[in-house]
């Protein structure tokens, strides 16, 4: 069977108030995933475009996006599943290209979350669940992901200070991270300053500094076939395995607070497809929206077992010079989390960290790396294994 | 003709709703009469919380109203400082997630706790609770 590479990949900054509209914010991602992919627009048999509408103005963004992009009159269409729309754009659109139906496809991520005020931001965060039987509690999605930090630590004695060195961890590569909106270091002892905005409380158990920013930004990659990318690219990057999952949205139709199933169910088929154990996983970029969701990828990723996360962070094991080095990039907590951008500025890292041009944050010589992307609270899992010649 | 009255009656859900119409509307009668309720299918016999008007094991609507009754165990909770729009005079709150006999129930703990008494394990009712403006849901309490 013939294989799928990713022959380019791009993102812009990930900024607070980007100061553009949203098909100038996607173009910053797409220049840089077409020239990364040595084609042009002409090139291009069809693009998907990636984003959770709720923050957009524009109906449709698909066909708006997809002009000023210069990829008409090739078709194009609208992908969400929150926050891993790209990762999803990425697996619908390997079948695409495996199918035989194109040969070139980009998967174009964005988010301008500052589109829409603060206030508007507000109301929307409290739709963020089943709108039905829980968001009349008063419901966000700190406050879920915080339901599953103290599920963690009430079965396994996981402690707030285990979840604030993921932080300080992501804060150590967010400052070499010249894409990260949020580059300033971040100590323990900031945690433990009852001054320090970090360590306020948010939703018990979880601080200000167990949570990732809002931002606005786009990615771009590029799939291609094997004959493509061997025409265009010198280093393709092939997709070893793609696995995806959903579940219950709402909490009382789930059996695990602990973790999350659907990276569990997620990861088995990705593993599978690709033939390869987590202790092969040479680097990982994980959906670290909140420091907790790091600890239970570390567990439903098979990196660490059920409850022994914590050991691997206090560990440093997935630093970069660790075992299993983890968001090198400075991860969500430190780039920011413009929703429909996400997976694909993780897919980003994972490339450019294979081909060996990860920069400052490059972990020695990797061959197989991890993309683990969840949308809303566990609701969407994604993960992509992605492998060099 | 005469004009057809719309039951909209989950429109009195939680401190604000986002649904009025439901095909389990009567979730909230229930509510008034004191009572919680989770439906369970006619015919195969699966039990759901949040109530649901459709099984999803055999494709059923025809369902049973069953009330969730006795003690429950706390599973996890968070007490939240921020809220969303139309929240604020709620905080400070905290949601949880209690395991009753055949069904699990996501929602608030009773103002009357203090901090120190919710704590992952405890026993818990589950019990409607009147709010302003004719509102009305249900909250968890000591059991």
């Amino acid at each position: 069977m013939a294989r799928v590479a990713i022959i380019g990949v791009g993102q812009s900054k990930f900024v607070r108030g980007y100061p553009g509209s949203i098909r100038e914010l996607a173009f910053e991602a797409y220049r840089e995933a077409v020239q990364d992919a040595n084609i042009t627009s002409k090139n291009v048999d069809a693009s998907i475009i990636c984003s959770a509408p709720e923050y957009d103005k524009q109906r449709s963004p698909a066909g708006v996006l997809a002009e000023y992009l210069g990829l008409t009159p090739q078709p194009t269409f609208y992908l969400e599943t929150v926050c891993s729309s790209s990762s999803t754009g990425l697996k619908v659109a390997y079948s695409m290209v495996k199918a035989g139906l194109h040969d070139i496809v980009c998967i174009l991520g964005f988010q301008k979350m500052s589109e829409i005020t603060s206030a508007e931001s507000q109301e929307r965060m409290g739709r963020g669940a089943d709108i039905q039987w829980e968001s009349p509690f008063g419901t966000m999605m700190p406050a879920y992901y915080a339901l599953h930090a103290r599920a963690h630590m009430a079965k396994y004695g996981t402690t707030e200070d285990d979840l604030a060195l993921i932080r300080v961890k992501a804060a150590t590569y967010g400052q070499i991270n010249d894409r990260a909106v949020y580059q300033k270091p971040v100590t323990m002892e900031m945690f433990k300053d009852p001054e320090n905005s970090l360590a306020g409380p948010v939703a018990s158990p979880l601080r200000v500094g167990d949570c990732c920013a809002n931002a606005d930004g786009s990615s771009c990659i590029i799939l291609a076939s094997e004959e493509k990318a061997k025409a265009f690219s010198k280093k393709p990057v092939w997709i070893l395995g793609v696995g995806a999952a959903s579940t219950a949205v709402n909490m009382a139709g789930r059996d695990l607070f602990s973790g999350l199933t659907v990276a569990m169910e997620a990861a088995k088929t990705a593993y599978k497809m690709a033939g390869v154990s987590p202790k092969e996983i040479d680097v990982a970029e994980v959906h670290d929206c909140f420091t907790i969701a790091e600890m239970m990828a570390y567990e439903n990723l098979g990196f660490a077992k059920p409850g022994e996360g914590k050991d691997l962070i206090r560990a440093k094991e997935t630093y970069k010079e660790g075992g299993i080095p983890v968001n090198v990039d400075g991860g969500l907590l430190s780039k920011g989390h413009p929703i429909g951008a996400t997976g694909g500025s993780q897919l980003r890292t994972i490339v450019l960290q294979l081909r060996g041009e990860a920069g400052p944050m490059q972990v020695e010589n990797p061959e197989i790396g991890l993309v683990h992307n969840i949308g809303g609270v566990g609701l969407y899992g994604n993960v992509t294994i992605l492998g060099r010649d | 003709m005469a004009k057809q009255e719309i039951d909209d009656r989950f429109k009195k859900f939680g401190t604000v709703s986002f649904t009025s119409i439901s095909k389990v509307n009567d979730f909230i009668g229930y509510l008034e009469k004191g009572k919680v309720m989770a439906t369970k299918c006619k015919k195969c016999g699966m039990t759901f919380f949040p109530p649901r008007a459709d099984c999803s094991g055999c494709l059923s609507s025809d369902m049973d109203w069953i009330e969730v009754t006795g003690e429950g165990t706390l599973l996890t909770f968070s007490k939240l400082q921020y809220g969303p729009v139309g929240f604020e005079g709620d905080l400070p709150y905290t949601i949880a997630l209690a395991q009753f006999k055949d069904v699990k129930v996501f929602g608030r703990m009773s103002k009357e706790l203090s901090d120190a008494d919710v704590v992952v394990g405890m026993k818990v009712k589950a019990l409607p609770v009147q709010l302003a403006n004719g509102k009305i849901a249900y909250e968890f309490k000591k059991a």
